[in-house]
């Protein structure tokens, strides 16, 4: 049977000194060993004095612009080059441009097999009636899901440069946020209290009709988010966070993401095995058409919107 | 290429000019937040409506947004009140020197 040792006892034992010393609890050389201030290293005003001028000598002959051969060359050298290099460039460019085929022309390269697929078969395959919106997001559904991507990828490296810890946003947060403009402007907040709600529901229409009007999610999703950021300058961070804090935004994010790469590989593995999909295209015109563009749509939606809104947050505050 | 068009692109490359030319950053973010509310009229004007949604809410509007809060962040913009303040700094710094002036 083991025995419990009495404290005294115990730390009188290697093991006890080991663990201290491994924990760091004693200082070595506190009481061990002889401590003195350190001494201020004196120069001699002397020295000071030699080198006061012989720094005073280096400025006067680096800013002596009048009587400097050097910098007046220089100079006149940079301006003229500059001159020089902005009409060669705009130049070349021009040059370029008289190249290019004349708009309208039949025999363009963008008069391709490809283009005339999607004019005259693209209501039949997509059930989109804005062909762009179906073009981008069913024949095109797998370079759109790339760039929702960077933007999720943007919004992580803004977080990763501006985002604050909790404690220094909440003791900043009275000093510093709004400093430079007045707090509750009436003006504002009389605009924004009239505006927003139809910039939000625009924006979710824009959203919801992108198979049938101009528009989409990205779009959509844009004029969201400036409505959001509308918002949050005239009635400030606090009211906005009762219902778009920093877990709706994750939440919102991941999910619009992870629902994206779910149709989207659905759709894309049918289509490429040639296996029939079980998304119904519906009848074109109506809002329930269109097949994935709909979902697809809402999501890049709500990506769009999470990320402008960030972006401000972000740059303004340093936290959602 | 219609006249109101002719005008929309004379007023862009005036813009464009204007914008490097402007030594007050602020000017140039105004003037950059004109020249995109411009070229969303002319992506009205080239038959692209989703195109010109998109520019004038991330171009004219968010871009120009993120730009102030950098300026802001870099204090680039500084305000009336500001100034005062460091103008009255100045002057009680220019008084307590020439008082200790006077004194010696």
């Amino acid at each position: 049977m083991s025995k419990l040792r009495p404290q005294e006892e115990y730390e009188k034992t290697k093991t006890f000194r080991f663990f201290r010393w491994l924990s760091g609890n004693k200082d070595p050389y506190i009481g061990e060993v002889e401590m003195q201030p350190q001494k201020e290293a004196e120069v001699p005003e002397t020295t000071i004095l030699e080198r006061m001028s012989e720094q005073q000598m280096i400025r006067n002959k680096v800013y002596d612009v009048k009587n400097n051969k050097k910098l007046t060359f220089f100079n006149k050298v940079y301006v003229a080059a500059a001159i020089f290099f902005c009409i060669a460039l705009t130049a070349l460019l021009l040059d370029m441009v008289s190249y290019l085929p004349r708009t309208g022309n039949s025999g363009n390269p963008d008069n391709n097999l490809v283009s005339k697929r999607y004019i005259e078969h693209g209501l039949q395959e997509t059930g989109a009636l804005n062909i762009v919106t179906g073009m981008i997001l069913t024949y095109r559904a797998f370079d759109t899901f790339g760039e929702t991507n960077v933007l999720f990828i943007a919004t992580c490296c803004v977080m990763i440069l501006l985002m604050l810890d909790e404690a220094i946003l909440k003791e900043k947060e009275e000093k510093d946020d709004r400093r430079f403009e007045p707090r509750d402007d009436t003006i504002l907040q009389g605009t924004a209290f009239v505006l927003c709600p139809f910039i939000f529901i625009f924006g979710i229409y824009v959203i919801l009709n992108g198979q049938l009007s101009p528009g989409g999610g990205f779009s959509g999703g844009a004029i969201l988010g400036a409505g959001l950021i509308l918002y949050t300058s005239a009635f400030g961070f606090k009211k906005a966070q009762r219902f778009f804090n920093e877990l709706v935004y994750k939440i919102a994010k991941i999910t619009a993401l992870c629902m994206y790469g779910i149709v989207g590989s659905y759709f894309y593995i049918t289509g490429a095995n040639g296996i029939e999909n079980h998304i119904p295209l519906g009848i074109p015109g109506h809002i329930l058409s269109g097949g994935i563009i709909l979902p697809i749509d809402i999501c890049v939606g709500i990506e769009v919107a999470c990320t402008m809104y960030a972006f401000y947050a972000l740059f303004r505050r340093g936290g959602l | 290429m219609t006249l109101f068009q002719c005008m929309l692109m004379g007023f862009l490359i005036v813009c464009a000019i204007s914008v490097s030319f402007s030594r007050n950053l602020l000017n140039s973010v105004l003037i950059y937040m004109s020249y995109s509310l411009v070229m969303s009229i002319i992506w009205v004007c080239l038959q692209s409506p989703d195109l010109a949604i998109t520019e004038a809410a991330v171009g004219a509007g968010v871009t120009s947004i993120l730009f102030f809060s950098t300026l802001k962040k870099i204090q680039a913009i500084q305000i009336e009140k500001d100034k005062e303040d460091k103008a009255l700094d100045l002057e009680v710094s220019n008084i307590t020197l020439k008082e200790a002036d006077d004194n010696e």
